[in-house]
This record gives C-alpha cells, structure tokens and sequence, in this order.
C-alpha cells in the first residue's frame, strides 16, 4: 500500500474547478515531481492533502495516508499527522516564517506542540537540525530573527523546521523559485541528502528540477492530471501534446539551435559606467562600477546575474532613468545626455523598455489602446485620432493580440497578454533598441517561448537591437547572440553566445551554468561545488568579489581587483583566466 | 534595543518644545490681558499686577523665565484663583482624573481586544456581526451623547447608579464615567483588533504554523498575538488622548472636580496661565503615552529594533 | 499565495455596496430636509412661544420636535443645527483635503531630504494634543467662526498627508511612469495621466473618513461653548442645552444626540465601504 493515496481528488470554488479527479499515490521514501504552469493546481493539491485549503473550497474524493482519510477529518486529528508525519515546506520563506520570532522558538515551537519534548530539549534539538541543514554557527542563527538571515539560510530554517519532526512525506512547494540560482543548486541538494526515507513530494513549475530530483513525475494541466511515469519514460517518451510542449519550452543551456552572433555596425556604446545611491546609515551603495558594454545593430545582449549584481541598475543608467554618478553612454557615435529628459525626442523614441511585473508596468486606469498609444501623442502629435487607433491595431497584431483587446483594461488582461501589450507600447515608435529587464522571467513556460519568439521574428524583420536582462540561463542561451555575466556591480566576462555557454572563462559563469537544473533526467547530476551566497552589495569582499565562494581562488585574489581584460568579443576579469580550464 | 530607546526618547523632546511655544504664544497674542473683564484699574496698580507678574518684560524673557519655572513645576500663579498656583490647583485634581482615565484605558484595552478577537476568529457569524454594529454604534456616538443618555436612563429612571459625583461615594460613582469614557475606545479597538487579527491570521506564516499542527489556540497564542497587537500598540497614543479630550466633557457632566474641569472653566475665564499648565501636563501625557507604545513596538518588532 | 475570488466576496461586496447605498442615501435625505424643510415651516429659529414652553414632540402640535425652555421650535433649530454641522464639517474637511493632498503630494514627488524633513513635521505635529490647542485657540480668538474651519481642518491634514505622500511615492516608482519617462512624455502629464487618477480613489475615501472626524470636533467644541454662539446653533450646542434638562425634557437632549450619532454613523459607515470597494479594486 502507497503512503499517500489521492482517489479522483476534485476541488473547487463558487462555479470554478481547480482541481479535477485526481488521483495519484506517493510512496514510502520516493521522490515524485508534481509540474505544472501556474494554475494547474499545484498548491492547491499539497494544501489539499494537509487540510489548509480556504473555507469556501468544495473538495470531493479522498486522500487516504497511511490508510487514513485526510479530506474532512476533524482538525485535531489532522494536527497529528501535520508535521508529524506530513511536512511541507512553502515557496518563500521570508513570507513562510513568522518575522515576528526568532527561527529557534519557532522551529522548537513545533516539538513542544506535538508533546515530543520539553523545551531545553527542544532547543538543542532545534541546534542540531540547524547544524544538519547547513546553518554556519547554529547555536547564534537559532536566536536570529528571520529578516537577519539570507533568503538560502531561510530557506535552509524551513526545511529544518519541516524535517526536525522526521516525518514520513515532505511537500516542498516550489521551494527554490525565491532564490538566486546557485543557491536553488544548493537548496535541492541538501533537499535530498538530507531526507534520507523521507518521501518528498516536489511541487515545482521547472522541469529541469524535476529531471535532476525526482524518480516519478505527474504532470497537471489546468487541475487535471494529463501524464504520470517514470522521468525518465516522460521525459523520454512524453504521451500528452500540453507535455511535449512544456518539455520543449523548457530551457536548456545545452542545445543545438542557438543564435549565431551578427556581425552589424555598434548602435549603442557604454564606457565606465558606475551607479552609486546613497542608502540610509551604510553611506554610498555601489550598484554599478565601471562596466563597458557595446550593442550592435540587429543583436541581442544578455545581461546575467544573481540579485545584486546591478543589471538592472547598469541599462536603468543607460537609458538615462537613473542617474549615472561616471561613464559616458553614446548612441550612433553621439555622446547622450545623462537624464532621459535632456536627451533629444529623436533618441528617446529609438530607446525603448518593457519590464518586469507585466501588470505593473501598465496603469491601471488607462484602456490598452490609450496605453498602446500614449507614445505616439509625444512624437507623433499630428497623428489624427483614427490614425492612431489604426496604429495600435496594427501593432497590436504583430504582437499577436487582436482588436478585441483594444478597449480593456490592464486587470482583464491575463500576464501574457498584459506583456505583450507592454511590448506593444515599447515598439509603437519603431525603436532601434529594446531593452528588456526579465521581461520574460514572470511568465509561464509555453507563453514565455511565445513571446521569445515574436521578438525573434521583430528582429529578423527589422533589425532591432535588444539587451536583455535576465537571470534564466536557458532563455539567454536561447534568444542572446552575446553574453554579459555580472558578479555584485562589476563585469565577470562577456563573450559570444557559444563560447560562454561551452567554454566559460571565469569561474562565476562556471558556476552558474553547472547550478542550471538541466531538462534531461538521463545525464548525470554533476558534483556542485560552488558554496555560500551572494555577499551584500554593502560590504562586497576585497579584491576579486568572487574570491570567497570560488574553488580556484589563491591569495592574491584576495588582495587585488582583477581588471577585465581581452578583446571586443570576449573580456574576462579574473587573475587566473589564462591558467585554468573550467 | 537602547539605541532605538534613546532615539525615541529624543524625538520626543521637539514635540514637547513645539507645544510648549505654540500654547504660550498663543496665549501671549491673546487680544487683552487676564483682567481686562473687571473694572478699569487706576495706571499704577495695573503696572504693579503686570510687575506681578512678571508682563512687563520682553516676551523671549518672560518664556524662559516661564520654561525654567515648568521645568521645576512651577507653572505660576493662577490669574483667577487667587490664592492657589497653577501647580497646587493641577495637583489636587490630577490624581481623580488620573484614575478615571486609567480604569477607563484599562477597560477599553481588555473589552476591546477581548471582543476584537472573538469578531476576528468567528469571521461573519452572528458574534461578529453584533460585535461589529455595536462597535459602529460605539465610535458613532459621541462622549457628550452617551453620557448623559446612560444618566438620564440609568440614573435618574431606573435609579440604579448615582447621577452626579457629590452625593454619592465609593465605586458606584467611578462606574458611568468610567463607562462613558471608555466606550468610545472599546468601540475603536475592537474594531482596530479585528481588521488587525484577520489580517495577520490571513499571511502565510499562520498557514505555516497551521501546516506544523499547532492547534487554534497555539497558533493565536504563539504565532498571530504580537503581530496583530501592533496597530493596537501604535493607537495607545491616540487613545490617550481620546480619553483626555473625553475626560473634559464627562467631568462636567456629572460634576468631577477633575483637570477636565479646570481646563473649561480656565478657558471660558481665560485663566491663562492655568490653561496652558493644564495643555502642557495634557502634552506631556500624551507625548509620554507615543514613547511608550513606540517602545513596545519596538519589542514586539524585531525590523523596527534593528533599523 | 493564490488569490480566487470566491463567494464570500462576491456576497461581501454586494452588502458592502447597499451599506453605501443606504447610508448615502439617508444623508442626502438629512442634508435635504436639513435645507428645504426650514424654509415651509411656519417657525423659525429665534421666535418664541410663550404658550408652549418645553412642549413635547408630536404630530399633534405646532412643534413636531417640541419646543425648548425658551418656547423655541425645535424642529427648525434642530434642521439648522444639522445645517451648521455639516457646513463646518464639509468646510473643514476641504481644508484639509486640500493641505494635506498638496503637503502629501510635494512630498511623496519630490522626495529625498524635502520628504525626510516634512515628514519629520507631520510626525512631531502627530503627537500635539490638537484638541487642547483648538480650545486655546477658540478662547484666544473669541470664537471666531471661520477659525472653526480652520482649526478642524488644521487637525485632519495630518492623515491626508501621510496617505497621499505614501501612495505618491508608490506611485512614482511604478513601472507605466519610469516606461512614460522613458518615452519623453512630459511631467504635467505624467502628473495629470498617470498619477492623479490614481490617487483619486484613496483620497475620496479619506474624505468620507474626515468627515465624521471633523463633526466630532465641531460639536465637541459647541458642547463646551466654546464653538457657534447663541442665538445660532449646531447639534453639540442643542446636545448641550439637552444635557441641563433632561430631567424635564428628555427629547432636547434625544433629538439632536441621536441625528447627531446617526449621521456620523452614516458617514462611518459610507467611508468604510467605499474603502474595501476601493481595497477590493487595488487587490482583484
């Protein structure tokens, strides 16, 4: 008999079905991936089985553990099993744990409440769990409040906090999607050494993930349950057609069919650029230091890194939005003035961005035609209203939405859409140069390729230069035909596509690309060496940034700045560049 | 934790300052002296009482010389009473006030988290929604309103407590002030703790610590109190002041010889100086009661201690 | 988190839409009545019957409030009362609207040291026992009526600020403005476009939770006498004037308290839907 039994699991609010008769088991000690896109009923089901679901959700079926039924037994009863028997861990723990107690009450909180110890007991228990997830110096962390640690040592609490119990099944929901992607490598690791017979269910919308952890996957669509197996079978043979397309959106860093580098006059120039801001009690923050960058016409630049590697800050600087405190930006070989403002119409409209949060980058008070539009007002005031309207119709066309959407509002417009009308707005006025920050990186796998490839087609069509800022490895290998890798404000390395992505120089991009979950349950997992976590912005280490986490680093990376050296198409900063073959 | 104290401490000594400026400005531009009202004095003796008292002198003067006297307690002499200070006529009547304002604060703190709580866990049941509209009755109704309403109906018609102060002693008189002065904030915290519960049990931390089975009274006790508690904490000041400002007008109904009632009279006398002692004792009330709330926030909050 | 919008919303919110209608409705019946009724009545404020003083309410008589121990018609006076209320509170409550959007506003848009020390400001005014000031300042000012206005409104800028610099400075770094920035579209309409009607909703309803504050207040201080002066009246001085003869004439004191209570009611009630309407469209 499995551990966990869900017979035609079906749940469900006012009119709408989010989770249709599902049935799947999990069993003693196994790892099964649950995948799906947002929606399909992920969480839903993991708060299903622990009875968390909201009081308005209608559930029928059963899910029976260890023989017990879960769905409608008495709250007392199912606090035996939370915890005790079934753990989860959930997406983000700065939100997940409470910020109001210290990680060492909570966690010791959990053994007191079942009867399994007294406190002082549950105190160095919690101590040791804390030691056995990773936590450096346990002892002090386990009276930190959780807003102290860094998100992977917070995740690293959760999962202390999920396994202190040793229970018989852990539901981790998304638990890496929060976090950088070298500490992602290392969350999962630890997931799976430490749980020893402790079966996990895996919730999680990456295949990549599932391909690396996971013995068994069951794929959701739309809260129905369209293909379970093997993860070797599904990825090897995948039945349902919504698999096969999920399977080839996802990213790969290893692949085939990948941009091949264009060879165009440089459009836009960045020399020495630096972006400081000045944070309250902690005097200047260095967001940006000192980083060139080139951009030709019809090429697309990927700008890579972790949270506080100032990307975002460095093309914001570009475009003139936030203050550049040295460096020179030149467009067409003309130097451009600092502001946005200052800078002529001309230049304004060939520079152009979409952003992030697909919803709020629109405002919410505004039809899509008149947000699709307002560009045009600016430059093209003589435009008659028809005109206009025809304008964005067209526009909105080639992006792949039809007039339909012309009078709704950003709240009707699903993420996709809502992007692709952002898109809209940035191309209205024809620009040379798109820049995209994770324009990309809030969407769903299948929509996310749809939109890679209207802007592949835009700028076969058109010549459009991009620099496209992300931190998904796969959908840089996929759209980029050079690569920027930036390490806490400065430049790592900068090469083309295919030699970054095959024979990286700096230890960095080594890094990030083993800590890349790959889609392909059939290679073997590689050893992952690369240890601790992006050090504050505030206080970067001396000499080479890198220098504490990397594996290659001798004294003298310590001391001295590697400066970036090496020719147009290829700079790396790294003192033992020439010497190591990563 | 001290560092933050301190901070607080000295943010709060501009406040005071400001008030201290404002209320003897305001009193100094005041059209008229204090004894414009009786009959016309002979030149000398006026100039002698404006000696007195020290009106004379340049303003800047005659503020330092009245700061310097606060600071040792002394708020000078009352221009009405004659032959009290200001200091003498505020401390007889402080402490009456002093413990109908607390039990009043006291009992709006338990009965309103009490219910506030109650409401929030029995979100849109019957309890809540009683809770709720006598809550709304309650921050409705004005101090002025209610209290001689619970006069007329439980003094003088059904005659079960006593109507007035004088006349009547021990607890039974304490009671319809107590309550009229407090209903209002009963009212305004029950709804505050509500909003504040649901709020804090509806953030993913309370659906962690349900999923680690702690039970109802575990996962209030130990995981939502301190955080729901805190938009409570930070209306401590507020309240406060609610409480004076309803203080002033329940001392005159039912007859308290309380600082409420001094401050009115000495406004409609323009006794001036025993007004602005009086604002000034209300300021630092009040400027004390936000130090203290900030410092419990600050306990209850670790991000707020360590900024 | 998932976000569904589920039954009990839907219910909450079509209650939350009658509470508004229904208490919308019942002001705008008061402020009607308040301001025709007067003028067909027979009886005006200041004249005095000798016939009928301390007459109780009813259909019967020529007083349908009764009259007060002057032999005043209360009907008329309570009506006027009602009138005076609401001017000061409206009046008052536009003060502050307009310095507390305007202070909010430069704040929040600005930002930086300007907004460190003007917030400092508010923060330090937070703390002043306002009410007390107001008293000192109707006994200095001999009861000026418009400093009424004044003095109401000067209390309740300090929430409108906090609100509106707040939502300015969120809005501010939305993404639709840097993306309008970027294109050259100029500030005032950028103001005008992109962060006005975005700031409407919120200071609507503060506005409505001004209000009942500002009412408060106004009968608070003509409680005490220390707000409009006889022969004029408002609905704290008819309470006032109820509180001595209760005894012997229990309706001037149950009149104008309870339309007192029902209209703040009322505007309670008004300012907390349109609140969670106004919650429930940030939040879909």
């Amino acid at each position: 008999m499995s551990l966990l039994n869900i017979e035609s699991l079906s749940v469900s609010y006012a009119d709408e079905k989010v989770i249709d008769r599902l049935s799947f088991c999990v069993n003693t000690g196994e790892s099964v991936g649950l995948v799906g896109e947002s929606g399909s009923g992920k969480t839903q089901t993991a708060l299903a089985i622990l009875g968390l679901l909201p009081g308005n959700a209608k559930t029928a079926g059963s899910i029976s553990f260890d023989g017990k039924e879960l769905l409608g037994a008495p709250e007392q009863e199912l606090n035996r099993i939370r915890a005790r028997r079934i753990s989860i861990v959930f997406q983000d723990p700065m939100l997940a744990l409470n910020p109001y107690l210290r990680i060492g009450e909570q966690i010791g909180r959990i053994l007191i409440a079942h009867g399994l110890c007294g406190g002082a007991e549950a105190k160095e228990r919690v101590i040791e769990m804390l030691n056995a997830v990773g936590l450096p110096d346990p002892e002090r962390q386990s009276r930190a409040y959780p807003h102290q640690l860094s998100g992977g040592m917070r995740q690293r609490a959760m999962i202390a906090s999920a396994l202190i119990t040793k229970p018989d099944l852990l539901i981790a929901d998304e638990p890496t999607t929060a976090l950088d992607v070298t500490v992602q490598a290392q969350i999962l690791e630890l997931l799976n050494a430490i749980r020893k017979d402790t079966a996990l269910l895996l919730i999680t919308h990456d295949l990549g993930v599932v391909a690396g952890h996971c013995e068994r996957m069951l794929v959701l669509e739309r809260g129905r349950l369209i293909e379970s197996g093997t993860t070797r079978e599904v990825f090897g043979a995948p039945q349902h057609a919504h698999t096969k397309a999920m399977l080839e959106a996802a990213p790969r860093i290893r692949r085939g069919d990948i941009p091949s580098p264009v060879d165009g006059e440089v459009l836009l120039k960045a020399d020495g650029v630096s972006v400081s801001y000045r944070e309250a009690g902690h005097g200047q923050l260095h967001a940006v230091r000192d980083v060139d960058l080139t951009l030709k016409r019809g090429e697309t630049l990927a700008i890579v890194g972790e949270s506080g590697s100032g990307k975002s800050s460095l093309v914001r600087a570009i475009l003139g939005l936030i203050p550049m405190r040295a460096g020179t930006v030149s467009f067409y070989g003309e130097t451009l003035a600092k502001e946005a403002g200052a800078r002529a119409a001309k230049t304004r409209r060939d520079l152009q961005m979409v952003f992030q949060d697909p919803v709020g980058s629109l405002n919410p008070q505004m039809s899509v035609v008149d947000i699709v539009r307002e560009p045009l007002l600016v430059h093209e005031p003589l435009l008659t209203n028809a005109e206009g309207v025809q304008r964005v119709s067209e526009m909105l066309q080639q992006i792949g939405l039809n007039d339909v959407f012309l009078g709704r509002y950003p709240h009707e417009l699903s993420g996709g859409q809502a992007q692709r009308v952002a898109i809209a707005r940035a191309l209205i006025l024809k620009p040379k140069v798109l820049v995209c920050d994770e324009a990309v990186a809030a969407l769903d796998g299948s929509v996310r390729e749809q939109i890679l490839d209207r802007l592949r087609a835009l700028q076969a069509s058109s010549g459009l230069s991009i620099l496209f800022i992300s931190h998904d490895l796969g959908v840089v290998r996929a759209i980029s035909h050079r690569v920027l890798v930036m390490y806490l404000g400065r430049l790592a390395e900068l090469a083309d596509n295919e030699s970054l992505f095959t024979r990286p120089q700096h230890p960095y991009t080594k890094a990030l690309l083993d800590a890349v979950p790959v889609p392909d349950p059939n290679l073997p997992r590689k050893e992952y060496i690369l240890s601790g976590e992006v050090p504050s912005i505030l206080t970067p280490p001396s000499g080479c940034a890198f220098h504490p986490r990397c594996a290659y680093a001798v004294s003298r990376c310590a001391r001295e700045r590697p400066a970036a050296l090496g020719t147009n198409s290829s700079v790396v900063a790294c003192h033992r560049a020439d010497e190591l073959s990563l | 934790m001290v560092k933050y104290s301190l901070r607080r401490l000295l943010g709060a000594i501009p406040t005071l300052m400001v008030v201290v400026v404002l209320a003897f400005l305001l009193v100094h531009a005041a059209p008229g002296g204090p004894f414009d009202s009786e009959r016309v004095l002979p030149e000398a003796i006026k100039e002698n009482i404006d000696k007195y008292y020290h009106l004379d002198e340049p303003l800047p003067q005659q503020f330092f010389r009245y700061i310097s006297n606060v600071v040792r307690g002394d708020f000078g002499p009352s221009y009405r009473y004659r032959d009290h200070t200001v200091t003498q006529l505020i401390a007889g009547s402080l402490p009456i006030s002093m413990l109908l304002g607390s039990l009043a604060m006291l009992l709006a703190v338990v009965v309103g988290i009490a219910a506030g709580t109650v409401a929030a866990l029995r979100q849109n049941s019957v309890v809540d929604r009683v809770v709720m509209a006598f809550a709304m009755t309650g921050i409705s109704i004005p101090v002025f309103v209610i209290a001689p309403v619970l006069v007329l109906f439980l003094a003088v018609k059904l005659q079960w407590l006593p109507a007035g102060w004088s006349g009547s002693t021990g607890a039974a008189r304490l009671l319809l002030p107590v309550i009229s002065l407090a209903l209002p904030q009963i009212a305004y915290i029950a709804r505050l703790t509500r909003a504040s519960m649901i709020d804090v049990l509806a953030s993913p931390f309370i659906r962690t610590a349900r999923a680690q089975g702690l039970g109802t009274y575990a996962v209030i006790r130990y995981h939502a109190l301190k955080p729901a508690m805190l938009p409570i904490v930070s209306y401590m000041g507020p309240a406060i002041a609610g409480i004076l400002t309803g203080s002033v007008v329940v001392e005159q109904i039912f007859g308290i010889p309380g600082v409420g009632q001094f401050f009115v009279t000495g406004a409609l006398n323009r006794d001036y100086t025993l007004v602005l002692g009086i604002v000034i004792v209300y300021a630092v009330m009040i400027v004390t009661m936000n130090l203290i709330a900030d410092l419990i926030y600050g306990v209850i909050d670790p991000r707020v201690r360590y900024r | 988190m998932i976000t569904i919008s589920t039954a009990s919303n839907a219910i909450g919110r079509a209650r939350v839409s009658r509470l508004i209608s229904i208490s919308g409705g019942i002001l705008v019946a008061i402020a009607v009545i308040a301001i025709v009724v007067p003028w067909l009545s027979p009886n005006n404020y200041l004249d005095t019957d000798f016939d009928n003083i301390l007459a109780a309410p009813g259909l019967a008589g020529a007083h349908l409030f009764g009259t007060d121990d002057l032999g005043r018609d209360l009907f008329v006076r309570t009506m006027m009362g009602i009138q005076v209320t609401l001017l000061v509170a409206l009046v008052a409550s536009f003060v502050s609207l307009v310095i507390g959007v305007l202070y909010g506003a430069i704040a929040g848009y600005v930002g930086g040291r300007v907004d460190a020390v003007m917030m400092r400001i508010v923060d330090t005014l937070y703390a002043l026992p306002f009410i007390f000031i107001v008293i000192l300042l109707m006994v200095v000012f001999e009861r000026n009526f418009l400093l009424i206005f004044v003095a109401i409104g000067a209390i309740n800028w300090l929430d409108m600020a906090r609100i509106v610099r707040g939502q300015t400075l969120s809005l501010k770094e939305k993404e639709y403005v840097e993306a309008a920035r970027l294109t050259g579209v100029s500030t005032p309409r950028i103001i005008l476009r992109h962060i006005v009607p975005n700031l409407i909703g919120i200071v609507i309803v503060y506005v409505t939770l001004t209000i009942p504050q500002a009412i408060l207040v106004e009968s608070f201080l003509s409680f005490l006498g220390l707000g409009i002066q006889e022969p004029q009246t408002s609905l704290g001085a008819l309470v006032d004037a109820g509180v001595n003869q209760k005894e012997n004439a229990a309706w001037m004191l149950l009149i104008p308290g309870g339309l007192l209570a029902l209209i703040l009611m009322c505007f309670n009630f008004l300012g907390d839907g349109l609140r969670d309407l106004f919650d429930a469209r940030q939040s879909p």
